[in-house]
């Protein structure tokens, strides 16, 4: 059985090696964005049937950001709708059979929390500047910089590990059943793990909104907008 | 096979099992709290659940930190190299 925490080179790239992963993360990339212009390609004010399902989607992503970080959602719709779309079209993408998600692989899911770590940083000193942002790490008293400092790496490393471990079991599972039991028995697994790819891929763009909520929350006062 | 290995997968083992039993009850603590919650206020039900989520994919990073110390130990134990 091999190893789940390691990736075999598909073909090389000059000294780069491609895995498998890389080319689904690809591939997905550029649906989403081929399938994102084409959608925009041409809105109306009377939608089409379309339109009308993605203009959905959009505005349950608002209500959510809305609901979960208390701010007005236009400037981290495009962040926390990408990687939701993009997650859960990637933990999906294990029901193409001979796909294996690219989430399943730790390095996906490393980039992924990087991003998020990075956001929250970068959205912490657009809305209270640099000074703004790191006063956030002495809440509630000095005594604390050292633990506030230690989450925010930690939260960030169990938020790849969540995202790898939840997807991985799934396939590594799918995997032992499939070849103690045999064809077809792995079904119900299956339909688990599309329940749990689901699940993780909210999950993770929730924790972001929570950590950029934080960061942007307490440099400045909460407006008190509706829910 | 040397002792290294063996207490590797007997250790991987007890890693799983005993790491589950604590996010076991946890969730169970956990979702039988939202269930309470979500009779006695039936209009919060959405909230509720939404928090709950959140909350059972935290508990539940407990047992996954386990599951990969266990892969750890399986696949990439520096030890056996």
């Amino acid at each position: 059985m091999t190893s789940p925490l390691t990736s075999v080179a598909l073909f090389y790239l000059g000294p780069v090696p491609i895995t498998a992963g890389v080319v689904a993360t690809w591939v997905i990339m550029a649906m989403l964005v081929i399938g994102s212009i084409l959608v925009t390609h041409r809105l109306s004010l009377v939608p089409s049937k379309t339109q009308a399902f993605f203009e959905l989607v959009v505005d349950t992503v608002d209500g959510q950001i809305r609901d979960t970080m208390r701010l007005e959602p236009t400037p981290y719709r495009a962040f926390v709708g990408t990687l939701f779309i993009f997650i859960f079209v990637a933990n999906w993408s294990s029901l193409i059979p001979g796909v294996e998600p690219p989430t399943a692989h730790i390095e996906t899911d490393a980039a992924l929390a990087l991003l998020v770590f990075v956001a929250v940083i970068w959205f912490g000193i657009r809305a209270g500047g640099v000074r703004g942002y790191l006063s956030t790490f002495a809440s509630p008293n000095p005594i604390m910089i050292p633990l506030n400092f230690i989450e925010s790496l930690t939260r960030t490393f169990s938020l790849l590990v969540r995202l790898f471990g939840n997807v991985m079991s799934g396939v590594f599972v799918i995997g032992i059943v499939l070849s103690l039991a045999g064809l077809l028995v792995p079904i119900p697994l299956m339909v688990l793990d599309l329940l749990t790819g689901a699940v993780q891929a909210y999950i993770f763009a929730i924790l972001a909104m929570v950590f950029i909520a934080g960061a942007v929350g307490e440099t400045k006062p909460a407006p008190n907008t509706p829910s | 096979m040397n002792w290294l290995a063996f207490a590797s997968i007997i250790s991987a083992a007890i890693a799983v099992s005993f790491g589950a039993i604590g996010p076991a009850l946890g969730e169970g603590r956990a979702v039988a709290a939202a269930m309470d919650a979500i009779a006695r206020q039936p209009e919060a039900a959405n909230v509720i659940s939404r928090t709950l989520f959140v909350g059972l994919a935290m508990i539940e990073t407990m047992a996954i930190y386990c599951l990969v110390i266990a892969l750890l130990l399986l696949f990439a134990n520096p030890l056996l190299k």
